[in-house]
């Protein structure tokens, strides 16, 4: 069986949340195997939040933000850039492909870079293979309790 | 405040490796404003110490044994590891792992130690570095080196023994090219940022007196202070 990723958005809900809302609206295709977080701007994000996804077995995550600037509070994008930075040289040090980690830059208009991207991404994380923190007992039990809430 | 940097990971790791259940033991006061220790910080340092001694607990391609084992790793944070209030609070969370990563500076580590008394380890996550200030957001600058007798008033509110290379108390030295130092190319020079200061105060013949050789004794290393309102002159006096 071909490996499939399971890659973690944290999207802008002034940009590429919507973006992705819209390419939903155009019918666009991308893999399914991104799940999106929604943020009130990526500012919010943290390296905490960064590698908490990895810990549990995520193979892949990425922050989408507004294009640089155009951030609906300023220079929440920037921050984010600072952070996502910072937190490739921690997946470094830890012995985790920093490539696993990027940020993107995309409006509210651009429904078809949603789509490339997650395609970016799926593509990147499938040549890397799975997360060497996949399998854990952590991704084991989230999946366990998805699989209840799903039934 | 003091600013402080953390340690690589790996030298970390090679301090936990004997350990099996760890505390990161965080401090909130001058390590948390310069981002090293502070909650956040020591939560971060937690998750990537799992993750680290996880990936060790994998197999590694070529086979064999795994290099590690799986680790308990806690965080607590207080307010400061300089105050012995804060470290009696957790003293008995404290008392129930292994070992205690301090990421507090060096003053918190040796103090959070003499505390417990040899119950259990405290191992250093920082590298303690300077006492500074925040330049910018992300950036801390070296202000003061405690010499223990300030002479700010002579040169315009900047140190000469912190902002010299050379500590020159009569500057500056014939090293400066266009107001930078010889030691440093990149650093400003000391002496030519006081005549600046002293020359926008109005105050410039300050510059022209020969200052005498520093007491570098002023500060008796360790040094020990003693407010004197605690000052006590005789037990009995006090007990009447």
């Amino acid at each position: 069986m071909e490996f499939e990723p399971n890659i973690l958005a944290f999207c802008c809900q002034f940009c590429a949340y919507s973006a992705a809302d819209l390419a939903g609206s155009m019918r666009l295709q991308y893999p399914p195997n991104v799940r999106i977080i929604r943020l009130l701007c990526t500012g919010k994000v943290d390296p905490l939040h960064l590698l908490k996804p990895f810990q549990e077995g995520w193979d892949g995550v990425f922050v989408a933000g507004c294009l640089e600037g155009e951030c609906y509070f300023l220079h929440g994008n920037l921050h984010a850039k600072q952070w996502v930075n910072y937190t490739k040289k921690l997946l470094k040090e830890i012995g985790i492909e920093p490539e696993r980690l990027e940020m993107f830059n995309m409006s509210a208009a651009m429904g078809t870079k949603f789509a490339d991207t997650v395609r970016e991404m799926t593509e990147r994380i499938k040549k890397l293979g799975p997360s060497p923190l996949r399998g854990t007992e952590e991704l084991k039990n989230r999946r366990t309790e998805e699989q209840v809430t799903d039934k | 405040m003091i600013v402080a940097k953390r340690k690589p990971l790996d030298e970390i790791k090679e301090m936990l490796k004997p350990y099996n259940k760890i505390l990161v033991l965080g401090c909130g006061s001058c390590v948390a404003v310069c981002m090293a220790g502070g909650e956040k910080e020591a939560g971060l340092l937690s998750t990537e110490l799992q993750m680290a001694f996880e990936m060790d607990k994998t197999l590694p391609p070529s086979g064999g044994t795994p290099p590690g084992s799986a680790k308990q790793i806690d965080t607590i944070t207080i307010l400061r590891q300089c105050d012995r209030e804060y470290i009696d609070e957790v003293k008995d969370k404290l008392v129930q792992y292994d070992a205690i990563l301090s990421v507090a500076c060096g003053v918190g580590v040796q103090f959070t130690a003499e505390v417990l008394n040899g119950e259990k380890v405290l191992l250093p996550g920082l590298n303690t570095t300077f006492l500074g200030a925040t330049k910018e957001p992300g950036m801390w600058v070296e202000r003061c080196l405690a010499c223990g007798d300030c002479i700010l008033d002579e040169t315009g509110g900047v140190c000469p023994i912190t902002m010299c290379s050379k500590s020159l108390m009569n500057g500056p030295c014939g090293g400066h090219e266009k107001g930078k130092c010889e030691v440093d190319r990149n650093r400003d020079c000391g002496w030519v940022l006081i005549y600046e200061r002293l020359k926008k105060l109005g105050k410039l013949e300050l510059i022209k007196d020969i200052k005498l050789p520093k007491n570098y004794g002023a500060v008796k290393r360790p040094d020990k202070i003693v407010h004197e309102a605690y000052q006590v002159v005789g037990k009995e006096e006090v007990k009447k």
